[in-house]
């Protein structure tokens, strides 16, 4: 009796197979020349070409084999399921109490909860002003504390499961990986796997728009943002002397307030296409996930500027505690969600950035 | 073929339809609609196939044969007109030098005019493409370029009908579609019938090859039944090309009915033993190994008894034979392979030692059947798609482009890429000048 997960990369492999004979998609995306290259489509095969994916949905589309067609080609679908398979496989510690939504929710209002029950109300809801008006309200020392443990518990299975996905997909030399990392970073950072050989994505329909792209690269972006701004109040607290909250033109509140601004347009950008995108190439299971991603990292940057917009008013100390809340989901739910995407893809295209490498230096040998 | 026919009553009816219809919804249809549409005629676009399979066989296309004069950023080095025209002529001989000509001198502003009707083609750079100097590969292939040229045409006002035939014309610009909404009469200013072969017309292909058609699958659109091309040869157009041509090419025996595409393309043919139904080797005496080989095989296997055999490989052969869409069968035993075949063990056995590849058994087998691509015989027209009579006089508001007038050019012949060519040139062409007689 196959398990779920053995017919789930059945069938993937039975369309992949379709697509290695077919190819006319080469031209959208690195899924398919890589494809190329593994003709066996092991299981790991199958979850690298998953996690290089970027879900652009061209290839539905451009599809003479989708349904109705008898041979059914769904490759985003079929994807979408071997990348969830292979997060809940490589990190190995199954679902959250509740999945992975109600986790975040419980996470997210953990800290406003008791932040009522152990600060003092006298405190929690009077206006403070200046700096180390935060610590006032919660402190330094448990948002430290806090956060280190936030930051640990689910960074050590990420870590690993990453560790794991790399050896299974090929890994690299030291050497490789140094010559394949600027690629690899460009592709990162451009998306460029979502540009479509140059069209842009079918987010809606069969039509082309760079909507996505420039969405995702909001949040890319803005996330990137935001944990510089992290890194920069460290860096003013510990080496320049200066305490939170910081002054509106100080580097955290502006990398921050960019930050924020950037992911809370990209994540409702995102919500908006997925909300219109025709249902026909998802895999509805997969769906969740998503959202729940979109709703958490929309929550963090909400809640992070609301915080930021009435940090001197009563409202300060129950919005701090609401954004650390979300943060703190963020983090937790790190492990079991569609954050998994980011580590995993970034190794993808490392990977592919390498066997491209290789091709070149045999091209060049001839 | 059609109980109702077009009776002298209706001659009285106004024009109660387009300017222009267009019949069919593959690459010829859809040029000729948005051709016609931007030279101002109002149009319908009607199409046999539902909304899910629109686009005729130039969903299965990849690339287009187009003159140019040097490289770009989608095709290498150069392709003279003059030089399109002689592999024309070559191809074949009897080409009517009338479309010859137009055809390889128009195909050089195609990539410009379809990039202009939303059409994006993939860029050499990153070789995911073969060396062409010939064509230009469609980015994601013909689906993609249907569904942009529909897309434009939606656009641009074009009326499109998706599940409707157009059952009869008259010379006059009348027509009978059929679809859902039952049968309705409409007349229009023209018609351009861009409905291509009947190559899945399963009487037609047995009337046209005899006993060959049995074994015979359609390698593209189920609704190429050639309805159309019938009705316009009863009309009295001069008949291009011969129904006993086809372009065929060996496909797996386990291949759907219809629609199978690039995929279901059979190989290894070179390498192995082909066996037919009875036993006896089949020899491709050409040795083809280039593209040709599936064609040449394709033949081959259409004048085998029952139109079916069966490709014998090795283990040497099958790891030659790279990943398939169907896996070759694997036979641990001569024995084996002669119960899987119905074939007497003995003389089996002999065949293989003598004429069998070296390392067998185990043996994997593929089965091979002929794959239709498109049929050879279509009506004759003018540049323009005007569709002539015998006495080469134009039959008034009737124009024919694509498939179902391509005979005329490659005789049922295969240059590859030159199909969709034939389609996009002469589809633009006759939109065009549907629109003018339409109009005037």
């Amino acid at each position: 009796m196959p398990s779920r997960d053995a017919d789930i990369l059945a069938e993937a492999r039975r369309q992949m197979t379709v697509c290695v004979v077919c190819k006319y998609c080469n031209g959208y995306c690195d899924v398919f020349r890589a494809a190329d290259a593994r003709p066996a489509l092991t299981d790991a095969d199958l979850m690298y070409l998953a996690n290089l994916c970027h879900h652009c949905r061209n290839c539905w589309y451009a599809c003479q084999y989708r349904p109705p067609h008898a041979f059914a080609v769904a490759l985003p679908a079929a994807l979408a399921r071997v990348r969830a398979l292979s997060w809940r496989r490589f990190v190995g510690v199954g679902s959250p109490p509740g999945g992975p939504a109600a986790f975040a929710l419980a996470a997210t209002l953990l800290v406003p909860v008791l932040a009522v029950l152990l600060v003092p109300a006298d405190v929690l809801f009077a206006a403070h002003r200046g700096p180390g008006a935060f610590h006032a309200v919660i402190p330094r020392g448990a948002m430290v504390w806090g956060a280190a443990l936030a930051l640990l518990a689910p960074l050590w299975p990420v870590a690993l499961a990453m560790a794991r996905f790399w050896r299974a997909i090929g890994g690299g030399t030291p050497r490789q990986v140094a010559r394949a990392l600027p690629a690899t970073l460009r592709d990162i950072l451009t998306l460029r796997n979502l540009s479509g050989g140059g069209v842009g994505c079918n987010d809606r329909d069969d039509g082309f728009s760079g909507g996505r792209r420039h969405a995702h690269h909001l949040v890319l972006w803005g996330f990137l943002l935001t944990v510089a701004a992290t890194l920069a109040a460290a860096v003013s607290h510990h080496l320049l002397g200066m305490r939170a909250p910081y002054p509106w033109t100080s580097a955290p509140v502006l990398l921050g307030t960019g930050g924020g601004v950037a992911l809370l347009a990209g994540v409702a950008a995102l919500a908006w296409i997925k909300h219109r995108a025709d249902p026909a190439p998802e895999a509805p299971e997969t769906r969740t996930a998503e959202w729940t991603l979109l709703a958490v990292l929309g929550a963090a940057a909400a809640s992070g500027l609301a915080l930021l917009a009435l940090r001197e008013t009563a409202a300060m100390g129950m919005l701090l505690a609401l954004h650390l809340g979300t943060v703190l989901a963020f983090f937790v739910t790190l492990p079991f969600g569609k954050m998994m995407h980011a580590p995993f893809r970034a190794l993808a295209l490392l990977r592919a950035a390498i066997d491209r490498q290789k091709e070149d230096r045999r091209h060049d040998d001839r | 073929m059609a109980e109702t026919r077009i009776t002298e009553s209706a001659r009285a009816d106004p024009r109660n339809g387009p300017d222009v219809l267009v019949a069919g919804g593959g690459l010829a249809a859809l040029c000729a609609a948005i051709a016609a549409r931007r030279a101002g005629a109002s149009v319908w676009m009607v199409d046999a196939a539902p909304e899910a399979l629109k686009g005729g066989n130039a969903r299965h296309g990849r690339n287009i044969r187009v003159a140019h004069d040097g490289p770009s950023a989608f095709v290498p080095d150069g392709y003279p007109v003059a030089e399109f025209e002689a592999d024309l002529r070559r191809a074949d001989p009897g080409a009517d030098p009338a479309l010859v000509a137009p055809l390889a001198r128009d195909s050089r502003d195609l990539p410009r005019w379809l990039t202009a009707q939303g059409v994006a083609f993939q860029p050499r750079a990153g070789d995911a493409l073969p060396y062409s100097r010939r064509t230009v590969f469609l980015l994601g292939g013909g689906t993609a370029m249907v569904n942009a040229l529909a897309r434009t045409a939606g656009a641009l006002g074009v009326r499109v009908l998706q599940g409707t035939a157009v059952e009869e014309v008259a010379p006059d610009g009348r027509a009978v579609l059929c679809g859902d909404g039952g049968r309705t009469e409409v007349t229009a200013g023209a018609v351009v019938a861009g409905t291509g072969g009947f190559q899945a017309n399963r009487a037609w292909v047995r009337e046209a090859f005899g006993s060959a058609a049995d074994g015979v699958l359609n390698r593209g659109t189920p609704h190429a039944d050639g309805r159309l091309l019938r009705a316009l040869l009863d009309l009295g157009a001069a008949p291009a090309g011969d129904a006993a041509h086809a372009h065929l090419v060996a496909v797996d025996a386990r291949a759907p009915a219809d629609d199978g595409g690039i995929v279901t393309r059979a190989d290894g043919m070179a390498w192995g033993l082909v066996l037919d139904r009875d036993g006896c080797p089949v020899r491709d005496a050409a040795h083809e190994t280039g593209s040709a080989r599936y064609s040449g095989w394709g033949r081959l296997v259409a004048g085998c008894p029952g139109g079916i055999a069966h490709v014998i490989l090795d283990d040497a052969g099958l790891a030659r034979l790279g990943r398939r869409v169907y896996a070759p069968r694997i036979m641990p035993e001569t024995e084996t392979l002669a119960r899987a075949l119905a074939l007497d063990p003995a003389t089996l056995a002999d065949t293989l030692r003598r004429e069998g590849p070296p390392g067998g058994p185990p043996w994997h087998v593929v089965s091979i059947r002929p794959g239709l691509t498109f049929t050879g015989l279509g009506v004759r027209t003018d540049a323009d798609g005007r569709v002539l009579d015998a006495a080469r006089a134009p039959l008034p508001s009737l124009f024919a482009a694509g498939m179902i007038m391509a005979p005329a050019v490659l005789g049922g012949r295969y240059l590859s890429g030159t199909a969709l060519t034939v389609c996009a040139v002469f589809g633009r062409r006759a939109g065009e000048a549907a629109a003018r007689h339409a109009l005037a």
